[in-house]
């Protein structure tokens, strides 16, 4: 597995995200309010929506377009809604953040 | 034929009785009243709520000049009856009013009593009883200076909490070693008096006060020990006396009350007494459930129906401070006959004892957690033997029967005849009948028909959830619809809460209104971070996180991601320079198209996010500011060519309109704010569908509200007519502020003023110059804080990382 840097936790917000560009599309960074860090596409399964731009509680986001709320820790949408981007392996170490494009990139393939 | 009715007093004992007269017997009696408080019949216990400011005095009215209206009964409001002539079968009022009765029922309920120190006649020294106490205390509480209330009893912790809560420096005097004595055992009263102190209030158990100190006016307390402690306001809540000084005068027998039979009749045949001034028994009363029984009781005796007898039974004690869960019933001091069985959990703050006699419940004390409360009433009320389940009764009901219920499961398997409403002694099977057998679908109708949780409202909750398991999915809770499913609350009780709490953060709101989750949802957060913004304006830092996306990026996000962007064009009007502007930035960008907008001004669209900043840069240089086309806040006032150029115009609703603009724009609302303003009643700038419109007329400004032309479509209504341009603005800024610190969030002005009365708005705001000036004139204070040009501000840098990817990674590598 390959370990990208994608910079430090204190880059997010608390209780928002960050994109980050990769050339299988935009991943989302989120930060929740007790300072986990999860990756997941930056695309909601319902219209697209970019998810980075939505508002975050807990450990979900709800997408800015049409309301979906999508779990961070599965990606799977919650409550009555079906749906499911990717999750993508991110590692914290004390703070610097790390994501694995690699099986990123394989799973593109 | 009708026999004249007299009634002396009416509090809450007589106003329940004549509800149920007026069932029995509608006809039977012609009915006057006289009231030494200069006020319809209104809910004496909820008095708390409005000391705190939790609830309006017009919300714990129950019977408003209209009732008596409709039921023709006589109401003299401040009149004190100062003789009655039994003989000659007549009462006389302060005022001179004689009237004759054939029944006479006496209500006078009690007295406070004052303790005999020096100095307890000091201006600055009060009681406890009724409004114009609540409003003596409201008005010391401006001060927020020292209070000291006398007394640590329901009564006068009641005062201290909401004496606190309005900012007053509180100290309370508790002759006893522990607060609530007659209510709490120790252990219970401790930590009650843990949780007050934790509030700031400041507790003195032990405390003789000595005398009461001050020069013209009261200074402060000084106690047996020598003690002084400064107040400025000193509340007295050491207990009541039953008011019987009149019917002693008449020569009725009086005890400690006014003695009454088991049918509340007095010692003369054609009179009746109840309420707290009664002695049933040989006990008086001063909760309201016995009263009510009282009030039952003499009804049927007054109807004909002498059946009914009144019977003693205990009446559990709740506090009504928010937050503070407390449930006392029957007798719990220790004896040689008795048996307890404690649980304490020191962390969550809960303590529950259960006395118990020969396997039977005497006595329940539950701090911190007390939705057993009906549970052990009702074993109590039934002396059932619980030597069966003695190991889990402290666990409450949810414990019995192996695996614990959920808490509707636990409301579900109650008895019918377990009482559900301790004030108004209302039991379960009464509630459900009367939901199924008169289809009741809202809990005012359940209140209306049962009387259950129209008191002080501590069993709303169990009320809730019987309906719920009545009407199943078809209950609709539409009294308080929750704002999301984070809380419990309504808009509005969360609204009030945040004022009467002074709560000033999103993380305090959720704490003391005890949210269900730990950081809210997408719903409840942008509504509490506009609670907030409008309620605190110079205090509160905006919580960006807590914002929908365009506002805290300042565009609309559009479906493909990009966004779009509106400059302001001060009521629709630009000129060559700023249109050359936005042709150099469209080219500059490459933006995909320019529109007009229905709002009088121009849309570009199709910006990517990271070209944000730059695009601001360059229309800010030609004068361009954010045009809030994203906010719930002020949008457009749109404005017609008025009498600068039209044949028509009679004003200039161009200038006018871009007044208003430059006035008001910046200030967030509870949902999007738009007006227009037009010459003439030709109305060229449709004003008559905006949330505000103005229709200029020769003899001034008509003020038009209430107007929507989206998902709805709906004609303005008519605030008033204005004189002058400097009116016009006063007025619309007052409206707006009106509708900014009411409104629920997302709710437009024609919904909100659909809500509050049209009437209502035009009285506050039209009639009352006061009211109007207030929030004119806080409407101005919060716009020194909102009228910053976000968009200037983000070129200058502010929250550079939402306009930026965090990282582009993998581009190389896929290269190589
Ligand atoms: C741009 C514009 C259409 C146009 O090209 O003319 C427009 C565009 C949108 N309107 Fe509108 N409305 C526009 C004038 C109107 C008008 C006409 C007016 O203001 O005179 C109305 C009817 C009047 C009214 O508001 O009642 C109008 C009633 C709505 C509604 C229905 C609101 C309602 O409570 O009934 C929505 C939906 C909402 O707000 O939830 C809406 C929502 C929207 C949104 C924000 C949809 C969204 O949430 O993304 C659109 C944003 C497009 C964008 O990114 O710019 N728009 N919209 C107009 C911008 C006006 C401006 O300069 O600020
Ligand atoms: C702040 C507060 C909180 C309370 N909280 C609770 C609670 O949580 N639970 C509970 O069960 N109880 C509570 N109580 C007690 C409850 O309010 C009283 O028991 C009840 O209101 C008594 O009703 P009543 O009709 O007997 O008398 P009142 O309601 O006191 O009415 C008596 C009326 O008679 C009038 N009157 C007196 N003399 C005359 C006269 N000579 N001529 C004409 N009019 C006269 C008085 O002005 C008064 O309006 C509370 C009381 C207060 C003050
Ligand atoms: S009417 Fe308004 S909300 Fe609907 S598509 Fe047009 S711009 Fe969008
Ligand atoms: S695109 Fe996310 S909810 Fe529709």
């Amino acid at each position: 597995m390959n370990w990208h840097p994608i910079g430090n936790i204190t880059d997010i917000p608390l209780r928002g995200a960050r994109c980050v560009k990769t050339p299988q599309g935009k991943i989302g960074v989120f930060r929740t309010a007790e300072n986990e860090v999860f990756a997941i596409e930056d695309h909601c399964p319902h219209k697209g929506g970019p998810l980075t731009q939505g508002i975050v509680h807990g450990k979900a986001v709800t997408c800015p377009l049409h309301n979906w709320v999508i779990s961070l820790e599965t990606g799977k949408a919650l409550g009555a809604d079906e749906g499911e981007v990717r999750t993508i392996p991110l590692r914290n170490e004390d703070g610097e953040l790390f994501i694995a494009l690699e099986s990123l990139m394989m799973a593109a393939e | 034929m009708t026999e004249k009715l007299v009634i002396i007093g009416n509090g809450m004992a007589p106003g329940r009785m004549l509800e149920h007269l007026l069932d029995k017997a509608p006809d039977q009696y012609q009915v006057t009243i006289f009231n030494a408080e200069p006020r319809v019949n209104y809910d004496r216990i909820m008095l708390s709520p409005v000391l705190s400011g939790e609830k309006e005095f017009e919300e714990i009215v129950i019977h408003g000049d209209g009732w008596y209206i409709k039921h023709d009964i006589t109401l003299y409001k401040g009149h004190k009856i100062i003789a009655i002539d039994r003989t000659a079968k007549t009462v006389t009022s302060d005022h001179g009013v004689t009237e004759s009765y054939d029944k006479l029922v006496i209500a006078t309920g009690s007295v406070p009593f004052i303790i005999p120190v020096p100095g307890n006649d000091l201006p600055g020294v009060i009681t406890y009883r009724d409004l114009d106490d609540v409003q003596a205390m409201l008005l010391a509480a401006q001060s927020r200076e020292k209070a000291v209330v006398i007394g640590g009893g329901l009564l006068g912790l009641e005062a201290a909490a909401g004496l606190a809560g309005r900012g007053m420096d509180v100290t309370v005097l508790h002759v006893m070693p522990s607060l609530m004595d007659r209510q709490l055992d120790p252990a219970a009263g401790y930590l009650l008096q843990k949780e007050l102190e934790g509030r700031g209030i400041k507790i003195i158990c032990k405390a003789n006060t000595k005398a009461i100190i001050g020069n013209g006016k009261v200074e402060g307390i000084e106690l047996d020990d020598g003690r002084i402690i400064p107040a400025t306001l000193v509340v007295m809540a050491v207990g009541i006396r039953p008011s019987v000084g009149l019917a002693k005068e008449a020569g009725l027998a009086v005890n400690r009350g006014i003695v009454v039979d088991d049918g509340m009749q007095t010692s003369d045949g054609n009179i009746w007494a109840l309420g707290e001034c009664a002695e049933v028994g040989g006990m008086v009363y001063g909760l309201v459930a016995p009263l009510y029984e009282m009030a039952r009781i003499a009804a049927s005796h007054l109807a004909g129906d002498r059946s009914p007898a009144f019977v003693h039974s205990d009446t559990p004690t709740k506090l009504k401070v928010t937050g503070i869960e407390l449930f006392s019933l029957g007798d719990f001091t220790d004896g040689d006959d008795r048996e307890e069985i404690v649980l304490r959990d020191a962390s969550a703050g809960v303590y529950k004892r259960v006395v118990l006699k020969e396997n039977r419940i005497i006595g329940t004390v539950l701090y911190g957690e007390t939705s057993d409360g009906a549970w052990f009433n009702d074993l109590k009320k039934k002396a059932t033997d619980i030597s069966q389940m003695r190991e889990t009764l402290i666990f409450g009901q949810a414990y019995q029967g192996g695996s614990p219920l959920d808490p509707m499961a636990a409301v579900a398997a109650l008895p019918d005849d377990a009482e559900i409403c301790g004030c108004n002694g209302v039991c379960k099977g009464k509630i459900t009948s009367t939901i199924t057998s008169k289809g009741l679908t809202s809990l005012d109708d359940v209140r209306a028909h049962t009387k259950a949780s129209a008191s002080c409202g501590s069993c709303t909750g169990l009320v809730e959830k019987l309906m719920t398991i009545t009407l199943g999915d078809s209950y609709n809770p539409a009294a308080v619809q929750p704002m999301c499913g984070c809380t419990e609350f309504g808009h509005d009780e969360v609204r009030r809460l945040i004022k009467a709490k002074g709560l000033k953060t999103i993380p305090a709101v959720m704490q003391e209104l005890e949210w269900k989750t730990s950081c809210g949802c997408a719903k409840c957060r942008p509504a509490l971070n506009y609670y907030l913004v409008c309620d605190w304006p110079d205090e509160y830092a905006d919580d960006y996180q807590s914002r929908f996306i365009n506002e805290r990026v300042h565009a609309n996000i559009q479906k493909d991601g990009t966004y779009s962007v509106v400059p302001r064009m001060w009521g629709g009007v630009t000129n060559a320079g700023e249109l050359r502007a936005i042709a150099d930035v469209v080219d500059k960008f490459e933006i995909p198209l320019v529109k007009v907008t229905g709002g009088q001004r121009i849309d570009l669209l199709g910006i990517e996010k990271e070209d944000l900043p730059a695009v601001w840069a360059d229309l800010g240089k030609a004068g361009f500011i954010s045009g809030q086309a994203y906010a719930k806040g002020l949008r457009t006032v749109k404005t017609c060519v008025g009498s600068d150029w039209c044949r028509f115009g009679t004003q200039d609703s161009t200038g006018l309109g871009i007044r208003i603009e430059k006035f008001m724009w910046g200030s967030w609302t509870p949902a999007k704010l738009k007006m227009a303003v037009s010459g003439c009643p030709r109305n060229c700038a449709e004003a008559t569908c905006k949330d505000i419109g103005v229709i200029c007329v020769d003899s001034g400004f008509e003020i038009h509200f209430a107007g929507a032309a989206g998902l709805d479509i709906k004609g303005t209504e008519v605030l008033g007519l204005v004189k002058s341009e400097d009116e016009a603005l006063e007025h619309i800024v007052a409206l707006t502020q009106m509708y900014r610190e009411q409104a629920r969030y997302l709710e437009r002005i024609y919904k909100w003023a659909k809500r509050i009365g049209l009437d209502e708005i035009r009285r506050q705001i039209m009639d009352d110059a006061d009211k109007r000036k207030a929030y004119y004139d806080r409407f101005v204070f919060s716009q020194q804080f909102a009228q910053v040009d976000p968009w200037s501000e983000r070129v200058s840098g502010k929250d550079k990382h939402e306009f930026r990817p965090m990282a582009s990674v993998g581009f190389s590598q896929a290269a190589e």
